[in-house]
């Protein structure tokens, strides 16, 4: 196949990671050009994206090689269908939570709006180029860039952020650390580092312990990095304490970039028939979603705060899209890959709502949330919607990718897992729900507090224009999702099913 | 089993490297020692991948004799060292070491905030610091 070759791909990552370095030296000259910048590099890495895509749809893959030296000698960037679609949600989410940041950093960190959004552009290039990358040990190196950017994230939070920033270092750590390790092992034994080089070396070395080994690494290594239950634990203290544009930030796109990562490996540097029949990885994900679905909701259930009510949240919306992956058939991974693109809409709107809550009002628990609809109608509005998305309502995007979840157990004969699916959703309905009754219906108020105002005595103190935009925009984009949700799966999903998935 | 042992010498000594890691990074309360046990992971891979190069009288892998004669180089490829595990482990020490740091300056700010670095008593002030 004459696979076309394009600049265009290392563009998306580059960008961002040359502006990174040069925002802490424009501050030096003139700090108002700080926001602008940063603003402008991430509008760039999107619009290349979205060439890229357009290259993508018409020519097929597209490919690129460093400094010329063609695989498996050089290190490749290497984008599909698959990996397009995840770089244009990349590029959509991080510059709505980039838009949308200017003023609750200026609230929340002041004087440190350079180092911030340097912080934030080596993220974006870290988790651009795991996607890009054709090259299992160059993902290493973007896992890690990435991971140290959301590291240094988490700590910028108050209260206990440093606390769970350092236990956030020390599993991520270890995650990263099985993760070299497994292509540690698969080296020795193929002697490769490219993907597609890997694919069509190790077929007939499946037997070798070193090659099981190697698997097993690198699966957990990134089941560490998605927070796949229960290796979770990082997770809530993480997206809870963080600034509330970090929060969205990674909510949506760290442990998604990692379960593409998931995908990537076990479909496409292995071959499936490896990953369902040598040993059933397959299976083992999938139980470990559909536990992750049941638990992750009903800890959700258990919490008070609406931070920590949606990173536990993101526990069991991982679970779906494992669960998915796992099913090994064209319908699952549909669903799967599509409810990663939901969620990252989802979870990312969520979590800049409950920043623009904070923002405004200062609260987090839930229950002081008493007619928020008054105060902050958009607000309330847009979380709605999320709301409904999360639980799975149509014509919202996360219908379609339950919709193609459940097709794909039914598909599968696992009955089981259509339980699971439904009854998670059930308990989601039971956590947004509570939220948003105490929004529009609050039920009296049980003791005086200073707070407790009724409908009448409120003024709208709605959320600054800034913030509520990307809000609005990703609303609308979770209906649009939701309605074009058949282009989406034709032009990018199908054709990235592996072969096998189709039988 | 010795033989076993001398035959895969490598692969026992990161084993046993990265248990003493991992056993400092989930056995030991102090958040310091914690740092060092990661550091140690990390390195017993390194070591690790690093060994996989290893050769009994391998040699450098510069190419020999293309100076002198102006005839072809002489490659010998069996005899060099394979020099791709080293470059790899070069960065990845790179990105240890940036790691380290994160981590170092994360426990500066957690001392000067609760002033200790004791774990449990550290859950003990943000008890009551909340």
């Amino acid at each position: 196949m004459n696979i076309h070759q394009s600049a265009m791909p290392v563009l998306i990552v580059v960008i961002p990671l040359l502006t990174a370095f040069v925002l802490p030296l424009v501050e030096l000259w003139r700090r108002s050009l700080v926001f602008p910048l940063a603003l402008a590099a991430l509008v760039a890495s999107f619009g290349s994206s979205i060439l890229v895509a357009r290259e993508i749809l018409t020519n097929g893959p597209v490919e690129y090689y460093m400094g010329g030296w063609e695989p498996p000698w050089g290190i490749a960037f290497r984008i599909d269908h698959l990996s397009a679609l995840i770089l244009l949600l990349l590029g959509s989410i991080t510059l709505l939570v980039g838009i949308y940041s200017k003023r609750s950093i200026l609230k929340e960190l002041p004087e440190k709006e350079a180092p911030f959004y340097s912080v934030y552009l080596l993220l974006v290039a870290g988790l651009t180029g795991m996607v890009a990358t054709a090259d299992m040990f160059n993902l290493y190196v973007f896992l890690e860039i990435s991971s140290l950017a959301s590291y240094g994230l988490v700590s910028l939070g108050r209260g206990r952020a440093i606390v769970s920033a350092f236990r956030y270092v020390i599993l991520g750590t270890v995650g990263a650390a099985f993760y070299l390790l497994g292509v540690g092992y698969l080296y020795a034994v193929t002697g490769s580092l490219n993907m597609a080089d890997l694919a069509l070396i190790l077929p007939p070395l499946y037997d070798s312990n070193a090659v099981l080994v190697g698997f097993a690494f690198l699966v957990i290594g990134i089941a560490i990095k998605m927070a796949l239950f229960p290796m979770h634990a990082w997770l809530p203290g993480a997206y809870s304490n963080a600034p509330s544009a970090v929060s969205a930030l990674i909510a949506a796109t760290t442990t998604k970039v990692a379960a593409y990562v998931l995908v990537r490996v076990i479909f496409f540097v292995f071959e499936p028939r490896f990953s369902i029949d040598t040993i059933p990885v397959t299976t083992l994900l999938s139980w470990m979603g559909a536990i992750a679905m049941l638990l992750g909701s009903v800890m959700a259930i258990a919490q008070s705060d609406l931070k920590r009510m949606l990173a536990y949240s993101s526990v069991a919306q991982i679970g779906y899209i494992v669960l998915g992956v796992g099913l090994a058939n064209a319908m699952g991974f549909t669903g799967g890959i599509l409810h990663l693109v939901n969620h990252a809409f989802m979870k990312g709107g969520l979590f800049l709502v409950a920043g623009a809550i904070v923002y405004r009002t200062g609260h987090r628990e839930i229950k002081n949330f008493r007619f928020l609809s008054v105060r902050m109608p958009w607000t309330a509005a847009t979380f709605t919607v999320c709301a409904l998305a999360m639980i799975g309502i149509p014509p919202t995007g996360g219908f379609f990718s339950k919709l193609y979840l459940i097709l794909g157990a039914i598909a599968a004969g696992q009955w089981v897992f259509v339980a699971v699916i439904l009854s998670s959703s059930v308990l989601a309905l039971t956590y947004l729900v509570n939220v948003i009754r105490y929004m529009y219906f609050p039920p009296p108020a049980a003791e005086a507090s200073p707070e407790d105002t009724t409908a009448g005595t409120l003024i709208r103190d709605e959320a600054p224009v800034a913030m509520l935009a990307p809000m609005l925009i990703l609303a609308v984009g979770i209906i649009l999702l939701g309605l074009f949700n058949g282009e989406i799966v034709s032009l990018f999903i199908d054709p990235s099913i592996p072969e096998r998935l189709l039988r | 089993m010795l033989e076993f042992v001398i035959g895969h010498f490598n692969n026992v000594t990161y084993i046993i490297l990265m248990m003493i890691g991992f056993h400092a990074m989930t056995g030991k309360t102090n958040l310091v020692k914690k740092v060092v046990g990661m550091n140690i992971f990390q390195w017993s891979i390194i070591l690790f991948i690093v060994s996989l190069a290893a050769k009994r009288g391998g040699t450098i892998p510069i190419v020999l004799g293309s100076h002198d004669h102006g005839g072809s180089p002489v490659i010998r490829a069996a005899q060099y060292v394979n020099p791709l595990p080293h470059v790899l482990m070069l960065t990845a020490i790179v990105v240890g070491l940036a790691t380290t740091g994160v981590a170092l300056s994360l426990l500066l700010r957690i001392y000067k905030r609760y002033g200790t670095l004791e774990e449990d008593e550290l859950f003990e002030k943000i008890e009551t610091s909340e």
